[in-house]
């Protein structure tokens, strides 16, 4: 059987991806696949640029070079509009929820409705409700966000980012700092919103454990380059040093534990200056 | 040597492509003022916390201000026995300079600071970034509503200095120092000249608000996103609305009292 990702079924597809900041490249002509209906991983130590890929897909940031199409239309180059109604389609759960401080939790499930769309009141109403009783917190509409604990700031983000039943949603780093509990209730609402409302899903994790249970495709990056690829089974069996440092979390490796620096002793012994 | 004009240079380019990007940031907030039209709830709002919130350090500074002004007055003016002029000379430095010069101060150091923290944290929080991935232009939702409230509140606010300024300068010229009530208020009156004098103000109030709200929001906006960068924006925005501001009242006065 084989698991490759054709680009016929896939709803993103990003080709010959180049980004840099600065001077430092973030990718190095990569080329991903997302395919429809399913969950799709993006692994990789902190720093590889996996929130800028997200960005990226999302049009708020531009490659140096490549294409990144999303569901058929090149994100980069729509017009203004074209783009705002491309998002439309798209949710993006922010690691912090960026939910807006100034609302309760049912003004910021209520927001996008709002924004765009005409409906009354009264519907407007019901589908928050409908949406917060998805993530179990129809209970904690009338509190602030300042007063949510983080796992409950993320479960009411991905609320807000479903209120317009989008067909894809992007989530950055959703374990990150989590309790056990928390997480579980997130790793369960990821997986489950994915079937029942038929979403694709891009998950951006260093949290191997967890993003494996539930991810369908994974891809691992690391230095601007793709590293492995596969099913979660392919990857644990990957026979790429790097990618078995990076599941297993082994301090030393291909991924060295020091910093580049000078030679110790060397730097130990030259005294007199002060770095 | 080569270091110094190559920092020289450098800066040089930073200052004026920030100043690219103030630009097209305010062309940005311009263009977003027709939908607000639509949707003058967002703007209400912002009316509220913007200049509603500033009127009590407003009014306080001004009756201070008009006190101490006829204090000083009075001792110079009583040297020439022209205590009776006490009225016009609190009202013309009031309306002229001092209402929208101070006004304007203290409008940057209270809404501007707020605005640009409360910009810079929604971006360090990215709400805005969020605000963008829903399709919501954060420019026209946050923005624009911030902008066009501190163009309305700004010249009221200067308006409201000015008079509360004359009401303090009357309790001390004519309450405690004894000047004439009934000179105080005729020489004001003949004294000051409606376009001259108070459309000028207003002028200059409104050019204050205008800069003033557009420093505080692109500060707010370009600010780096973490505490130190939001922080060192706040700063950035009191400081460089009390130049733009005092240097402003300085050409704006020189082309309107000119040619006297």
């Amino acid at each position: 059987m084989d698991n490759r990702i054709t680009p016929q079924n896939s709803l993103v597809s990003v080709r010959n991806l180049s980004f840099s900041r600065g001077t430092t490249k973030i990718f190095d002509n990569i080329s991903l696949d997302f395919e429809r209906g399913k969950i799709t991983a993006i692994m990789g130590p902190s720093g590889t640029g996996k929130t800028t890929l997200l960005k990226l897909i999302g049009g708020q940031l531009y490659p140096d070079q490549g294409t990144i199409s999303v569901d058929g239309e090149n994100v980069h180059q729509l017009r203004r509009a074209e783009l705002y109604n491309l998002r439309k389609r798209l949710g993006m759960l922010f690691q912090s929820g960026a939910l807006l401080t100034d609302m309760n939790v049912y003004d910021n499930v209520a927001f996008p409705l709002r924004e765009h769309t005409h409906l009354p009141e009264s519907m407007i109403r019901t589908l928050v409700l409908m949406k917060l009783q998805a993530v179990g917190l129809r209970g904690a509409r009338n509190l602030m966000p300042n007063e949510l604990s983080g796992g409950m700031a993320r479960r009411i983000a991905l609320a807000r980012a479903i209120a317009l039943d989008p067909m894809m949603i992007l989530y950055d780093e959703p374990f990150t700092g989590q309790d056990p509990i928390s997480m579980g209730i997130l790793v369960h609402l990821i997986k489950s919103l994915n079937t029942t409302l038929g979403l694709t899903s891009i998950i951006v994790s260093h949290d191997v454990h967890d993003t494996s249970a539930i991810a369908d495709y994974i891809y691992v990056l690391s230095g601007g380059k793709i590293v492995g690829q596969g099913t979660p089974k392919e990857i644990q069996q990957s026979e790429s040093e790097w990618v078995q440092q990076f599941m297993t979390g082994a301090a030393d490796g291909p991924v060295h534990f020091h910093y580049p620096a000078k030679d110790y002793v060397d730097d130990l012994l030259s005294s007199g200056k002060r770095y | 040597m080569t270091a110094f004009l190559q920092y020289l240079g450098q800066s040089t380019r930073i200052s004026f492509t920030k100043l690219g990007r103030a630009s097209c940031f305010l062309l940005q907030i311009l263009a977003g003022i027709l939908s607000l039209l639509a949707r003058p709830r967002l703007l209400l709002k912002q009316l509220y916390s913007v200049g509603v919130l500033s009127f009590l350090i407003i009014t306080i500074s001004g009756l201070f201000v008009g006190m101490v002004l006829s204090l000083q007055g009075y001792y110079t003016l009583s040297d020439f026995g022209a205590e009776e002029s006490l009225g016009v000379m609190v009202a013309a430095s009031l309306v002229r300079e001092l209402g929208p010069v101070v006004s304007g101060l203290l409008f940057a150091g209270r809404a501007g600071s707020a605005l640009t923290a409360e910009i810079g944290l929604m971006k360090a929080t990215e709400q805005l970034s969020g605000m963008e991935m829903m399709a919501v232009d954060p420019i026209r939702r946050i923005i624009t509503p911030r902008f066009v409230a501190g163009l309305i509140s700004m010249p009221l606010l200067a308006a409201l200095f000015s008079a509360v300024g004359v009401i303090g300068g009357q309790m001390v010229g004519c309450g405690l120092l004894g000047v004439d009530e009934g000179a105080f208020w005729s020489q004001m009156q003949s004294g000051i000249d409606f376009k001259d004098d108070i459309i000028n103000g207003v002028i200059k109030s409104i050019v204050f608000g205008f800069v003033s709200s557009w420093i505080a929001l692109f500060e707010g906006y370009d600010a780096i996103p973490t505490s130190e960068g939001v922080s060192r924006a706040t700063t950035r925005t009191v400081v460089n609305s009390a130049f733009s501001i005092l240097g402003l009242d300085f050409i704006l006065t020189a082309l309107m009292f000119g040619e006297h």
